[in-house]
């Protein structure tokens, strides 16, 4: 079944339309990246997808259901999204386990105490974390409690909008292998904005180029690997990314 | 060829409730007309190392050092009021983020103009040639229309590349860097790096290069320095980063996606182990 099929979608801020036309489709499963320079509408799509641009034209469908602009419950059960600098995105005054509260209390589910506990233990941080304030945390235990919030409904559908830009290069390694190990242990299928080629060469199936708004390519991560890309500008992308060759 | 700017047993200090911390703990270098890389991770004391050159490190931080001269001038003892003669004339230093670091309400014409009357007087016409000028060097279309601009009007590559021609246009013999590029796109971060390199190679600029990226620093730089927690732990000429020794900066380097990965899983650095 697709987990994700979006049909399309035209998102406009005010009068100016940011995204033209964007389809794709995301398997159950499967790990899909939307790569682009800033401006291009990479996280624009995230942003209608989870609910944050509500003034769009198409369809965005997950697992069958299909979405409406705005706030959706049933939906946000489904599909959460990361997003990428964790110094921002945890409230500075909210600990730990008030962050990872929240989500169960808006959901109305009761059993939070031991649901903190084990998405707290499945991203890898320990329980004495639990009654700290973001500012107590490095910036990679924020990024795992970010990830812990987003995970804390059972989701199925992860967004993740550059989850490692903002971190050191040793933690960003930490990081991509978490996703990779969550993604393997619960079945996640994830959509994933950054512009870092090697991060979708390590962690993605299949990436979708974007440019202006538009869709240009989409291609299997092997293409990007042998550097088989076929649409000019995505060749370009991949030379940048060589320009300082990895080592 | 004497040296620009000499460091010995540099030591930046912060009090804490738990007593004094080192941040930059003893930190020897000497540059001459050359680009010089520093490389570390958060808290590493890198940017803190291009600040103290500046004098920058405000109260309750202390900078102490044995020597720090640069261009026969000794840093440590100049008043204020000379620093500021230095400061942007002679020493210039690149921010991260364009958005924290020009005047929101001042237009990039008047911004740049300010950085020339500072350390120069000029007559109108002669800043605006000179404006126009340095915009072109890097690489802004229409510069003319972008003087009337404020910072909220540019992109954050264009805010970027005005930044540079404000801390170029007073042509000063040495450029520090710290993150220049980290808040842009892959695609103009070659652009802006490139703009960078052309001037100090045509100008015989000193660089220091501040930033995170190993990638980065060893394909702009001729030198690098890896710091960490305070400390240099490897010196080595860029080409031959990827023979590094320290297991730290091999630990650093190993951590790096590749663009061809075929990596089950990325090697991470084993923080309490490491810091033995």
């Amino acid at each position: 079944m697709s987990a994700l099929t979006i049909e399309n979608l035209d998102v406009s801020y005010g009068d100016s339309k940011v995204t033209h036309d964007i389809s794709l489709s995301v398997a159950e499963g499967e790990s899909f990246a939307l790569v682009g320079e800033s401006g291009s509408g990479k996280t624009t799509v995230l942003k209608a997808i989870a609910g944050m641009a509500k003034s769009w034209t198409g369809s965005i469908t997950a697992f069958g259901q299909a979405r409406t602009p705005g706030i959706d419950r049933g939906f946000a059960r489904q599909c959460q999204m990361v997003f990428q600098d964790p110094y921002g995105s945890l409230h500075p005054r909210k600990t730990v386990d008030a962050t990872l509260s929240e989500p169960l209390a808006i959901h109305g589910i009761s059993d939070n105490g031991e649901r903190v506990d084990e998405v707290m233990r499945s991203v890898g941080l320990d329980r004495r974390f639990r009654f700290r304030f973001p500012h107590q945390l490095s910036g990679g235990q924020r990024q795992r409690v970010a990830i812990a919030r987003a995970l804390i409904l059972k989701p199925k559908l992860l967004l993740l909008d550059e989850p490692t830009s903002a971190l050191d290069v040793s933690v960003q390694a930490e990081i991509l292998n978490l996703l990779k190990r969550l993604r393997r242990e619960q079945g996640l299928t994830y959509l994933m904005v950054t512009h870092n080629l090697a991060v979708v060469s390590f962690l993605c199936d299949r990436l979708a180029v974007m440019r202006h708004g538009r869709i240009v390519e989409v291609a299997d991560v092997d293409q990007l690997k042998r550097g088989a890309l076929e649409n000019p500008y995505s060749r370009e992308l991949i030379e940048f990314s060589a320009a300082h060759p990895k080592t | 060829m004497s040296a620009l700017l000499e460091i010995e047993n540099l030591r930046v200090t912060f009090p804490t409730a738990r007593g004094p911390v080192d941040v930059v703990k003893g930190l020897s270098l000497t540059l001459g007309r050359e680009r010089l890389g520093i490389v570390g991770e958060s808290g590493s004391g890198k940017s803190m190392t291009g600040r103290s050159i500046l004098r920058l490190i405000r109260a309750p931080g202390k900078v102490t050092a044995d020597r720090l001269r640069f261009d026969g001038v000794d840093l440590l003892a100049q008043s204020e009021k000379q620093m500021r003669a230095i400061r942007g004339a002679r020493i210039s230093m690149v921010m991260q983020d364009p958005k924290f670091s020009l005047n929101p309400v001042m237009t990039i014409g008047a911004q740049i103009a300010e950085a020339i009357l500072t350390h120069q007087k000029l007559g109108r016409a002669d800043i605006k040639g000179r404006t126009l000028a340095m915009l072109e060097a890097v690489r802004i279309n229409d510069p003319e229309r972008v003087l009337g601009l404020y910072p909220h009007e540019v992109s954050g590559g264009m805010g970027q590349r005005i930044m540079i021609a404000m801390m170029l246009i007073p042509e000063p013999d040495l450029l520090i860097a710290d993150e220049p590029t980290s808040a842009l796109d892959v695609s103009v971060q070659a652009q802006v790096l490139e703009i960078i390199d052309d001037l100090v190679k045509r100008k015989g600029m000193g660089l220091i290069l501040i930033s995170h990226d190993l990638d980065l620093v060893s394909a702009y730089c001729d030198r690098i320095l890896v710091m960490r927690g305070g400390e240099v732990v490897e010196e080595c000429v860029a080409g031959e980063l990827r023979n590094a020794r320290h297991p730290y900066t091999r630990g650093l380097l190993a951590s790096i996606p590749r663009l061809d990965e075929d990596r089950e899983e990325l090697p991470v650095l084993l923080r309490d182990e490491a810091s033995t």
